[in-house]
């Protein structure tokens, strides 16, 4: 059984499997020994850092998922973040984030699932079966970029946790912290800030749990040391930073919803043909285009339609957008 | 007084109009050096709008900031932070129009026809073309001083509009234009408290939108 309580012996992932570790045996000491400083200094309320360092390398395979366009620079994917925990500005979030502490890390599954409970990161997400996907990113602002993420597939975290026939949709939950997130207080949204799929959408194929991108570690601005990508849906619903995954069979209110229902929907999914009262998703600003490099045309379901349509067969997408 | 001199220098303007230039200045600088971030056109509808509102309320401020400080020298500068406004504005317009949409009428009439942000947007652009093309003194001339005054008490709806337009774009943090708003209250309670006072005192004049001084 997967529970919270770590081992003394347990080496934090990081120790084990980042390739700079595997590659300098000075590391992989060094890191033993926070691992062991780690151990001890919990139980004393110590918080170590570093264990987990944003940057390391990742060991991963390749897959087909691919995008036939450039890469978006890592300096501009990683500098440009939406993440009001932090603060609002996106050009401010990697500083407000920098010393943003996500070591040690635990996700609480709950609701309608058979193993429920708290679990440690490495014990959530199988390390050694990770995969690089290249997805479109498509925000509600209308900016976009193309990433390579590494992670596992929502659907085998999802199948492994048990869920019961009951289950219709699964909520997900970011951390709150108020001595780490200086943004919580700014700003009148009601924390956590929370996301959710139908179940049916959580199990296809193309959702992934996020740990990682351009080979590394998830910077903190980007989400570390979890997030989702929702490939289809417009970017607010890959919800970052994810401490909490709850089963249930009730619709889950989500954040925007919340907080101007005419705007955001539950659905949310990439729609050139559906207009938003702030923007016309009609089109979209790749994030590195120049000045007069203009904006491209937006994709239904951005460019995954092919994978996802059948899952809103019969439905009015401009009804549940 | 040694302010109202120093205000009525033949060096003040200049420097003015370089002071006004300097965000301008900054933007060239930013696009030549390439430095305008991940999302340049959006940077540059952001920067041009900030100024364009900051103008605005800087002209908005002259006629509360004589009244506080006594410095009657003051107004000879509102026009010309007036036209300074519309100069950012205009700015803004072309950076909405050809940058982010490259003149593709289709979606620009669909987003005027759709989104009451661009609007609102579009209707203090328009009151601020109508001041700028009157600011003159052939103008006046030509309106008659009642009727240009008239027309130029139309500079508080476009403050008004700006703030309204800025509001209902950002998404969630409404801090910043809360405080424009909040900033374009006092002005105008300043105004108002000092029309009242003035009207119940009688005798003295002061006519606070002179023909030629205002936007």
């Amino acid at each position: 059984m997967l529970l919270k309580e770590k081992k003394t012996w347990a080496l934090p992932y990081s120790a084990v499997t980042p390739k700079a570790d595997y590659l300098n045996r000075r590391d992989i000491l060094k890191a033993m020994g926070m691992a062991a400083a780690a151990g001890t200094g919990l139980a004393m309320g110590f918080r170590p850092s570093g264990a987990r360092a944003a940057g390391k390398a990742l060991e991963y395979r390749k897959t087909g998922y691919s995008v036939d366009e450039p890469l978006t620079d890592r300096e501009l994917a990683t500098q440009y973040n939406n993440f009001y925990e932090f603060t609002t500005s996106k050009e401010a979030v990697v500083a407000e984030a920098r010393d943003f502490n996500t070591s040690p890390w635990t996700v609480k599954v709950s609701g309608l699932a058979d193993k429920t409970g708290t679990y440690d990161l490495a014990d959530l997400i199988d390390y050694n079966a990770l995969e690089e996907r290249i997805y479109r990113f498509r925000c509600v602002e209308t900016w976009s970029m193309i990433v390579p993420w590494i992670g596992v597939p929502l659907a085998d975290v999802v199948k492994k946790l048990g869920p019961q026939p009951g289950a219709k949709y699964v909520r997900f939950q970011t951390l709150v912290d108020e001595e780490q997130m200086p943004g919580l207080n700014r700003i009148n949204i009601p924390w956590p800030y929370q996301e959710g799929l139908r179940m049916d959408e959580a199990m296809n194929a193309l959702p992934l749990l996020t740990v990682g991108m351009y080979g590394e570690i998830l910077p903190n601005q980007n989400g570390a040391p979890i997030r989702l990508i929702v490939p289809w849906k417009y970017g607010f619903k890959s919800i970052k930073s994810i401490v909490g995954l709850h089963f249930t069979d009730q619709e889950p209110k989500t954040t925007w919803n919340i907080l101007a229902p005419n705007e955001y929907g539950f659905y949310a999914n990439v729609n050139p043909d559906v207009s938003h009262p702030r923007w016309s998703q009609s089109s979209e600003r790749r994030l590195g285009a120049g000045l007069f490099d203009g904006r491209e045309d937006t994709l239904f379901m951005n460019g995954y339609a092919d994978e996802v349509v059948s899952l809103y067969d019969g439905m009015d997408l401009k009804k549940h957008y | 007084m040694d302010i109202n001199k120093t205000l009525r220098h033949g060096l003040a303007k200049p420097v003015l109009h370089l002071l006004a230039l300097l965000p301008a200045f900054w933007l060239g600088w930013l696009v030549l050096s390439n430095d305008l971030g991940a999302n340049p056109i959006e940077r540059v509808n952001r920067f041009t709008g900030d100024w364009a509102l900051y103008m605005l309320l800087i002209a908005l401020a002259v006629t509360p900031a004589k009244l506080l400080s006594g410095w009657k020298s003051l107004p000879r500068f509102r026009r010309m932070l007036g036209l300074y406004s519309f100069f950012y504005a205009s700015l803004h317009l072309t950076s909405y129009l050809v940058l982010d949409h490259q003149l593709h009428w289709g979606r620009i009439i669909e987003d005027i026809t759709k989104r009451p942000y661009i609007m609102v947007g579009l209707a203090c652009v328009i009151i601020l073309t109508m001041l700028a093309v009157t600011s003159p003194k052939a103008a006046i001339r030509k309106l008659g001083a009642k009727a240009w005054q008239k027309l130029h008490k139309l500079v508080y709806a476009a403050g008004c509009l700006g703030v309204i337009h800025y509001y209902l774009l950002v998404k969630a943090d409404i801090r910043q234009p809360l405080l424009m708003a909040g900033i374009l209250l006092l002005l105008f309670g300043i105004r108002f408290w000092h029309h009242r006072r003035a009207a119940s005192s009688p005798p003295k004049k002061t006519s606070v939108d002179r023909p030629g001084h205002a936007v």
